[in-house]
């Protein structure tokens, strides 16, 4: 059969046409692969930097202060005892004293206080984990070399002691302790303010609300709010809850810290409510989205047996969505959890050492330990804020998987 | 009918007493109202927002040393010498969502054609899992990424003296990773909802499946994809810890991605971080700040969601 030009001139064409449809698949593929690149390489840096050796130097080395030839980590209790009494001026064992008595404290405790007190350790470099197992000669020889006296530890800046010890300015024993308690009182307030409000604002709008221009006018603000950038609930925050109701996010308005000079509105309160705001239309987005898939026979079968509006809601369609509005609810709050700029703008304190004990307490959250540790310019800092990202991180997921679950387990289909 | 046995009739002394008249009911209307109030927070938020902003940004402009012109066109910003231009950090922001949108753009569209016409479901099981977790990471620890990780890649590539330890560049590059997965899921959903009677009679016509997929595909999801692309603007203009700890502190009138260069959020957060006191004019200059930036977003937001109405009003 004999091709006509128009058919000749299509299959010349072909093989070019088919070779950039081929160049043009593996560009997709590429850069779907670059996508997933990034987040291996993000999750590589920042476990590398969590771990690997550190050059450990001593004010005093631990090994002149062995009595009777006995190292310090062997020595009794009372002789550690006289031992800090004679390497700490009297004042300061004064003060340790009345924290706590030296007969109420155990060995480990005062031996611990020893290290930090007498011994002083401090970090003079840092290596990362792929540098502490690919180059561990390399970082022997430079130790030997630059600081003779130090020496060299293998160091997990996540640790269990990490997780529970309270903030500190020395990089070797600060924790996030303090930071994981701000950001779950920040989170209890923010779930307390915010999903009341939020599931509520859902059922008005997808089973009461009709057309009218104030419904259409809700909708779309809604949306715009989701849409607007975390620092301006930040400005808000500060602005109303810690500048204008500031009796009350202080606490002073119920007797709170009536003794403390330093009362203002940059507590707790303020920053979860903050928070709160922030979530506020995630959550009635997603809580309509659950309420919407609950079919309407559902309710037709409430109505037709006699239920008014409000049992039907109540009894019928809330219990079905529930699920659904647990899973889209768990999500702005990990949202939240990890929500740094409004928190910094209302003005969180970075160095808290105390737990937080109420609404009214200052307070830190986890990422703002992560920023402040981030901007300080000494390596074992980023150490430590890769150790807490990696924290916030494991927590978040933890949400999500929650939230994952909720969603399998419950969700029916109809 | 006998009177005596109607009485008996199940049917007659159940619907006797019963009123077809509207039964008043307090309780409903008690609810109503407050799940009413729930829905109209919204709107007493966005009009919190909008008051608390423009009354302290008007005790900025109110100060004598500050002019709405000489704010808006004014090259310097040096709060100490009395210069309120916010010109530099306008610019640094602009620099920033650049370089972002060159990332995130590209990738973000070439991903969701990918996931949306090659991929087979497994991979797409696999692959939008992935793009979620990406979504989900805190924005600080992307700040912790680009200032730990990108910067010294970049002085690693151009050199020290070229790169400084803050720049422009990494925030962008970072903030570029961040905004991938959104254009890539909203493209990705924009593409998924072109039906598939357009694909079919572009093969049938004998096209391959790449020019499907540009030329009937994109096309038809173009204004879901311009939506994406627009929020994705906006997200960038509005992120604030990456480029408050990657792109330096300090306002610089600069192009050169490489140098350090304070955005609008940057500056935001070091002047709100720090002890201030009410009532300076630093306090009252984050408000004004504040405002443009939540004009700017805002109305990219209602273009974005004014697009996204259309293009679901023509395939439905």
């Amino acid at each position: 059969m004999k091709q006509s030009p128009l058919e000749s001139k299509f299959c010349e064409n072909l093989p070019a046409r088919y070779r950039t449809g081929g160049i043009w698949r593996s560009v997709f593929i590429i850069s779907t692969l670059t996508g997933i690149f990034f987040l291996s390489i993000l999750l590589l840096k920042i476990v590398n930097d969590s771990f690997g050796y550190i050059a450990v130097e001593y004010g005093i080395a631990p090994e002149s202060l062995a009595v009777d030839g006995v190292p310090i980590w062997e020595l009794p209790k009372e002789d550690l005892v006289l031992l800090l009494q004679k390497n700490v001026t009297p004042g300061r064992f004064k003060t340790l004293v009345k924290e706590l008595p030296m007969e109420e404290r155990n060995r480990d405790d005062i031996l611990a206080i020893i290290v930090r007190e007498v011994v002083e350790p401090k970090v003079a470099q840092t290596w990362t984990l792929a540098e502490s197992i690919f180059n561990k000669q390399e970082i022997v020889a430079t130790v030997q070399e630059n600081y003779p006296d130090a020496e060299l530890d293998f160091k997990a800046w996540l640790s269990w002691d990490f997780i529970t010890s309270p903030q500190s300015s020395d990089p070797l024993y600060a924790g996030i302790r303090t930071a994981i308690l701000g950001s779950l009182w920040l989170m209890g307030v923010a779930i307390i303010f915010a999903l009341p409000i939020g599931t509520g604002a859902a059922i008005y709008l997808e089973e009461f609300a009709g057309k009218g221009w104030l419904n259409d006018l809700i909708r779309t603000n809604i949306n715009n709010l989701a849409g607007v950038p975390s620092i301006i609930y930040g400005i808000l925050g500060l602005a109303v809850f810690v500048r204008a109701m500031e009796p009350i996010t202080s606490g002073a308005a119920f007797g709170y810290g009536l003794t403390s000079a330093t009362l203002n509105g940059r507590t707790i309160l303020s920053g979860g409510l903050t928070l709160g705001l922030l979530i506020l239309p995630i959550i009635i987005i997603n809580a309509q989205e659950a309420l919407r898939a609950v079919p309407n026979s559902l309710r037709e079968a409430s109505y037709g047996v006699g239920a008014t509006k409000w049992q039907t809601v109540w009894s019928h369609v809330l219990p079905n969505a529930i699920p659904g509005i647990m899973t889209g609810s768990i999500l702005a709050f990990s949202r939240a959890f990890g929500e740094t700029a409004p928190l910094v703008v209302i003005g969180a304190s970075t160095y808290i050492v105390y737990d937080p004990t109420s609404v009214f307490s200052k307070f830190t959250a986890l990422p703002i330990q992560i920023y402040q540790w981030t901007s300080r310019p000494q390596d074992e800092f980023r150490n430590l804020a890769a150790a807490a990202i990696l924290v916030l991180l494991a927590l978040l997921l933890t949400m999500n998987a929650v939230a994952i679950i909720i969603r399998n387990r419950y969700s029916r289909r109809y | 009918m006998d009177p005596k046995n109607g009485s008996l009739n199940p049917m007659n002394t159940l619907l006797s007493p019963l009123s077809l008249n509207k039964r008043r009911r307090p309780k409903e209307t008690v609810i109503k109202a407050l799940l009413f109030f729930c829905g109209f927070f919204s709107i007493f938020i966005t009009l919190a927002i909008v008051y608390e902003l423009a009354k302290e940004a008007l005790l900025f402009f109110q100060d004598p040393e500050v002019t709405l012109w000489g704010f808006l066109t004014g090259l310097t910003w040096q709060p100490k010498i009395g210069q309120f231009g916010v010109v530099p950090l306008v610019t640094a922001t602009l620099v920033t969502t650049t370089i972002a949108m060159m990332v995130a753009i590209p990738l973000g569209m070439a991903v969701a054609i990918y996931l949306s016409e090659y991929a087979s479901t497994r991979t797409r099981n696999t692959v939008k899992p992935i793009m979620e977790v990406l979504a989900g990471i805190p924005t600080v620890v992307y700040g912790f990424f680009a200032l730990t990780f990108i910067t010294p890649t970049l002085r690693s590539i151009f050199g020290p003296d070229v790169v400084q330890i803050y720049n422009t560049a990494s925030a962008g590059l970072a903030m570029g990773i961040l905004i991938l997965p959104l254009i890539a899921s909203m493209t990705e959903d924009a593409l998924s909802a072109v039906p598939r009677s357009l694909r079919e009679g572009g093969y049938s016509l004998g096209a391959t499946k790449l020019e499907v997929a540009l030329r009937i595909v994109v096309p038809a999801a173009i204004s879901g994809i311009s939506a994406a692309i627009i929020l994705g603007i906006s997200r960038a203009i509005g992120e604030t810890m990456i480029v408050a700890i990657a792109a330096g502190a300090g306002p610089n009138l600069t192009l050169n991605p490489f140098e350090s260069a304070e955005t609008m959020t940057g500056y935001m957060v070091r002047i709100s971080g720090g002890d201030l006191s009410y009532d300076s004019i630093d306090y009252n200059s984050i408000f004004a700040i504040g405002l443009l930036l939540f004009v700017l977003t805002f109305i990219l937001n209602i273009i974005s969601q004014r697009i996204v109405r259309h293009f679901r009003e023509e395939y439905e």
